[in-house]
């Protein structure tokens, strides 16, 4: 079975060590992203999103208390590298990573232009001034004015941080770009203008994009695919357009009703209860506790059913939609992988 | 609470505002001046007795100094705030006291609304000490109706709770019980759920709406966002750089936008659609305005497609009628 | 509220061994100094410790019983040894009386006495009476100890007594007295009953005598005695109490004024913190120690006004600086908005919801900061500035050193209120440092 995709994802878990136990942020998560392609992470807050972008990316906390899973870049499993091969190798110039509120990670005292084309310094030795040369390519591709280039940070819109943190991204040319939250911090105008960016570098250059939000309108504007992501599980995986116009899971509707909307007059209906606590996820299926279409299997976890060409759903209830739900896979639960072709 | 003027005349002013000026001193070292701030720069607006009213405007552009001003935080440096006819400015102590348990402030961001030390039935009965009400029983009473009225239960079991403890949506709705528990007759909510997770948002609002209408409290409602302001609001300001450059209702705000910064807004606020990954919005190009520095003339003119030479840059728009009800301060329907 | 903190906090302090360790050490100090309180009054330790005639009977010098015996020493206490009416024997003649006053006690210890005095009342005398001394030993040796015509109250110091030691071929009294004569070069103790009989001319017809012969020891008590012959345990003792409750009193006050200024130069900004501050700075290059000498040595030394100075010195100190840094971020809050919000007064916002914010960060810091005071006030003791009138750890120090006790070999005189200050500075040191990582949210979990 030929595999095209650029990035598998099997069965990815991290658990943390707190106090009170230990947190399961990400567990048991598994997808793939084709090249060229856009995926959503769309969740709330707490459902352990970020946590998969750190874990992808290498950069987790002291208190990890297991990483497991498997993680294929290319046909290379990534996730098998030591440390210090998965940095010079894949970090940055394989993949890359926007995180949360980086436009404010900026180090002061540095140019912007230098802080752009430090990766290409540190990682592949060049020299300065090609360094720059580069970083200034990319700041045109980014919409920064190449006369930021010798700006110090403070003397920064939030908008034009927020560019030239992409293009720290971007300057490495990766095949993959992980943005965690990229607009939340960003106003209407200035957000729209950012999500404009990225949809022009995803036609020019085909890089994939991973993006990490939290905001249902943000993620129509790069999707091409979503995964709902709740309490560290993902409960639908799903082709973008079916996703905004039909999606499967209750949470994945409930979520779409909720969203207030500009355009149109029907009233948004909230979702009654909370998350469950990561401490101590429920035996069955996680969304149970707030589902007004809860029935007896949802005492069991459901595995994540294929109810179309790659779109795959955590609910007994599209079991019943398919006479013979998973043929070409294993059926217990966190073994899933997104088998696609 | 409400007197006479809630069924006869529903619509009499309660809060009356006049060219209202906000500038904050940018000061170095404490004591040299090196610019000034103009947060709010010129409002002028009237809001009737129960009426629910949005402010919508991108950061800066001076919606939360106009709701300190008005509650009171923030003297004004130019102008008039006048409640139930009286000016704000020529209030006593014991008046300005009097005025503070009139208007609840719900705030942007729960956790830090609530002081993290005080459980929930201290946190509520603050205010109601503040204001004299020395009786024990008399407190509790007030304290356990009004987070029925919230909805946050079991009252018993949060009443002993601690901020760190309650959930954001829970948050919130100690900080609306909290701003409720004086018996106000206006609410100022400050991005009330811009911290809140989505499915929490709408339940939140939802809250403030019903209370407001049962209640027949003036609600202040100010948001970065216009996609949640159609159910929650009867009538929109829309703010730019100090300014209020289009108010109406909010159906026909929203419908049939003039000013072009609310086109400019609108046209950048996506609802979720598969196609929107297809096209590039459009947006006004250049930076939100300086307020030290405000542009001249029309505050939108160096980001406006369709300003005039020699007029937006120039003359400060003054407030157009385009449409019945709908008032746009633009130069374009002159 | 802040209790419920605390609480909470107690519960996770239990878990480090330092904490209850440090709060064992703070409850030993607490329960003597309590007892201390209860069973010295303070006026009666004043009295004590002004020393003099009530000391007489104490030795000089002397080290601790127990000190002695755990090096395997056998020094002599202390004897008193009074005169038995029974035993007097009365001849009476014209004019007056004879008596004749036998002081016998057993002698059993290796070592020789510190000292030896004999004290005779002769009161309401008509003419003072005369007594000869004469020492019998063991071995039954007569030695004459001289005659003395006999004041109302009357001491004889036999240990001074140049003629006597010339007598007894250069040895001091105390010594010669006990020594074996078949000992050679090194004098040895010849154990068995020694009498002192004196032989007293009364020339009155009533008129008693009493006698009391002290053999000063060389040992004393748990904590020895001083050179005022002073039992030094007093002072360990009340040193306590009175080092506690400086220490208590100094982080109390120099914290809560320093916090409240701090809160209200952050609330009120412009010139109220602008005066704060500038004060602080110039308190901040005042040395405290100069300060402290000067007033004590121009005005008074008394404890209490010291403390009251290093509570005013210390209130616009470094600390000042923390708190407003602390407390910045806090003005704020989006909490103290709502509050000033519903209407709450300056003062309210102040006390009630600043800081107590920060109140839990603070008693660790507080906590470490007592037995700083504790040893400040025992550096001014030892530089000669403690309290003139009342014991304390410093003041035995200080005692200590004027009387060159380590040259001297009094260790005990050094050790005992160094190990009692250093055992207070541990205390609060592991119970402040395990505090610290429990309250400090920046040292959690790591």
């Amino acid at each position: 079975m030929a595999d095209a995709s650029l990035l598998r994802v099997d069965d990815l878990a991290l658990h943390y060590q707190t106090r009170n136990g230990v947190v399961r942020a990400v567990d048991g998560v598994s997808f793939d992203i084709q090249r060229g392609e856009a995926l959503v992470i769309l969740g709330e807050s707490g459902c352990g999103k970020s946590s998969l972008a750190k874990t992808l990316m290498r950069v987790l906390p002291r208190n990890v208390h297991h990483v497991g899973g498997r993680v294929t870049l290319d046909g290379v499993e990534i996730s098998a590298l030591p440390d210090e091969r998965f940095r010079r190798d894949v970090q940055w110039s394989r993949m890359a990573l926007v995180m949360q509120a980086s436009m404010n990670a900026l180090n002061p005292v540095v140019k912007v232009g230098a802080q752009v084309a430090e990766p290409l310094r540190v990682l592949r030795r060049w020299p300065r001034r090609r360094a720059l040369e580069r970083a200034a390519e990319v700041f045109a591709l980014v919409g920064l004015s190449n006369d930021f280039m010798t700006r110090y940070p403070f003397e920064l819109s939030g908008g034009m941080r927020q560019r030239a943190v992409l293009a720290m991204a971007l300057v490495a040319e990766p095949d993959l770009v992980i943005l965690d939250e990229p607009t939340s911090a960003l106003d209407v105008l200035t957000q729209a203008s950012i999500m404009n960016v990225l949809k022009r570098v995803k036609r020019e250059l085909g890089t994939s994009f991973i993006l990490i939000t939290h905001d249902v309108a943000t993620s129509s504007e790069l999707a091409d695919r979503v995964a709902l992501m709740y309490a560290g599980e993902l409960v639908e995986v799903c082709d973008a357009r079916r996703f905004f116009s039909e999606p499967a899971h209750p949470y994945s509707r409930m979520l779409m009703a909720s969203v207030p909307r500009l355009r149109q007059r029907e009233r948004p209906q909230s979702i009654p209860g909370q998350p469950p606590s990561l401490l101590w996820p429920p035996a069955g299926c996680r969304f149970a506790a707030r589902c007004p279409e809860r029935f007896a299997s949802c005492d069991h976890s459901p595995p994540a059913l294929p109810l179309h060409e790659r779109h795959r759903v955590r609910c007994w209830l599209h079991a019943l939609d398919n006479a013979s739900p998973v043929s070409d896979g294993p059926r217990s639960t966190g073994e899933e992988g997104t088998h696609d072709r | 609470m409400i007197d006479s003027a809630t069924s006869a005349g529903r619509r009499v002013p309660l809060l009356e505002v006049d060219d209202l000026h906000t500038w904050f001193e940018l000061r170095q070292w404490g004591f040299r001046r090196v610019g000034t701030v103009h947060a709010v720069d010129g409002v002028s607006l009237a809001l009737a007795h129960g009426e629910a009213v949005a402010f919508v405007g991108e950061s800066g552009c001076g919606k939360s100094s106009l709701a300190r001003t008005l509650l009171g935080l923030h003297r004004p440096t130019q102008g008039e705030v006048r409640f139930d006819g009286q000016a704000l400015a020529g209030l006593g102590k014991a008046d300005m006291k009097a005025y503070r348990a009139k208007v609840g402030y719900v705030q942007q961001d729960p956790f830090g609304a609530l002081p993290p030390f005080l459980d929930v039935r201290r946190i509520l009965a603050e205010p109601l000490i503040v204001h004299g009400v020395t009786d024990r029983t008399e407190r509790e009473r007030r304290i356990r109706a009004v987070l029925e009225e919230v909805r946050l239960g079991p009252v018993d079991e949060v009443l002993g709770k601690f901020p760190h403890m309650l959930s954001g949506g829970q948050q919130q709705r100690v900080v609306i019980a909290r701003a409720l528990v004086l018996e106000p007759v206006m609410i100022i909510a400050d991005e009330p759920v811009s911290m809140l997770d989505a499915s929490v948002r709408v339940e939140i609002l939802d809250l403030l709406r019903r209370i407001q209408s049962e209640r027949e409290l003036t609600l202040v409602f100010i948001t970065h966002d216009l996609s949640t302001v159609r159910h929650y609001a009867e009538r929109i300001f829309v703010m730019y750089a100090g300014r209020v450059v289009e108010s109406a209702p909010v159906d026909e705000l929203l419908d049939h936008p003039q000013h072009p910064y609310t086109l400019a807004l609108l046209s950048a606020l996506s609802d979720p659609d598969a196609d929107n990954a297809l096209r590039l919005r459009e947006v006004p190009g250049g930076e939100p305005p300086s307020l030290i520095h405000p542009p001249s003339g029309c505050r939108f003119h160096p980001r406006c497609p369709q300003a005039m030479a020699g007029l937006c840059d120039r003359d400060e728009p003054i407030e157009f009628t385009p449409r019945p009800g709908h008032v746009s301060a633009c130069w374009l329907y002159q | 509220m802040i209790i419920e903190r605390l609480r909470a906090g107690w519960v996770e302090l239990r878990r480090y061994p330092s904490a209850l360790m440090g709060l064992g050490i703070i409850a030993g100090l607490l329960m003597l100094a309590l007892y201390t309180v209860i069973a010295i009054p303070y006026p009666q330790a004043l009295e004590a410790w002004r020393g003099g005639e009530a000391w007489r009977m104490h030795p000089v010098n002397a080290e601790p019983l127990w000190l002695d015996r755990l090096k395997g020493g056998d020094a002599p206490s202390t004897l008193i040894i009074e005169h038995d009416a029974e035993e007097v024997e009365e001849t009476m003649f014209t004019g007056g009386r004879r008596l004749r006053i036998p002081l016998a006690f057993d002698f059993g210890y290796a070592d020789f006495p510190g000292e030896m005095n004999l004290f005779l009342r002769a009161e309401d005398h008509a003419e003072a009476p005369f007594a000869r001394l004469s020492w019998l030993t063991p071995d039954g040796r007569d030695i004459s100890l001289g005659g003395h015509r006999l004041q109302p109250r009357h001491r004889v110091s036999i240990s001074q007594d140049r003629e006597l030691t010339r007598r007894l071929g250069g040895l001091a009294p105390h010594i010669g007295l006990f020594a074996d004569p078949a000992s050679d070069a090194v004098p040895e103790v010849l154990p068995g009953r020694y009498r002192l009989v004196l032989d007293v001319v009364v020339f009155d017809e009533q008129a008693d005598i009493d006698a009391t012969l002290v053999v000063y020891g060389r040992v004393h008590g748990i904590a020895g005695t001083d050179h005022q012959r002073r039992e030094l345990s007093l002072a360990l003792m009340w040193g306590t109490p009175v080092a506690l409750a400086f220490g208590l009193i100094a982080a109390v006050g120099t914290t809560l004024t320093t916090l409240v200024i701090a809160a209200m130069g952050v609330w009120y900004r412009g010139w109220v913190d602008a005066l704060i501050q500038r004060l602080t700075e110039v308190n901040m290059i005042l040395p405290l120690l100069p300060i402290l000498v000067m007033v004590g040595t121009l005005y008074s030394t008394s404890i209490w006004l010291m403390l009251g100075v290093v509570v005013v010195l210390g209130i616009f100190s470094a600390g000042i600086k923390t708190y407003r840094a602390m407390l910045l971020p806090i003005r704020e809050a989006p909490y103290i908005e709502a509050a000033r919000a519903y209407g709450a007064s300056d003062m309210r916002i102040v006390l009630r919801y600043m800081i107590p914010r920060i109140l839990p960060v603070l008693i660790p810091t507080f906590v470490t900061l007592i037995p700083t005071f504790v040893f400040l006030e025992a550096s001014l003791a030892v530089l000669g500035l403690g309290d003139p009138v009342l014991p304390t750890w410093g003041k035995v120090l200080n005692d200590a050193q004027t009387q060159s006790a380590l040259y001297n070999g009094y260790t005990y005189w050094v050790v005992a209120p160094a190990l009692l200050l250093m055992l207070t500075g541990l205390g609060f040191a592991m119970l402040g440092f395990a505090m610290d990582r429990v309250f400090n949210p920046r040292l959690r979990n790591l």
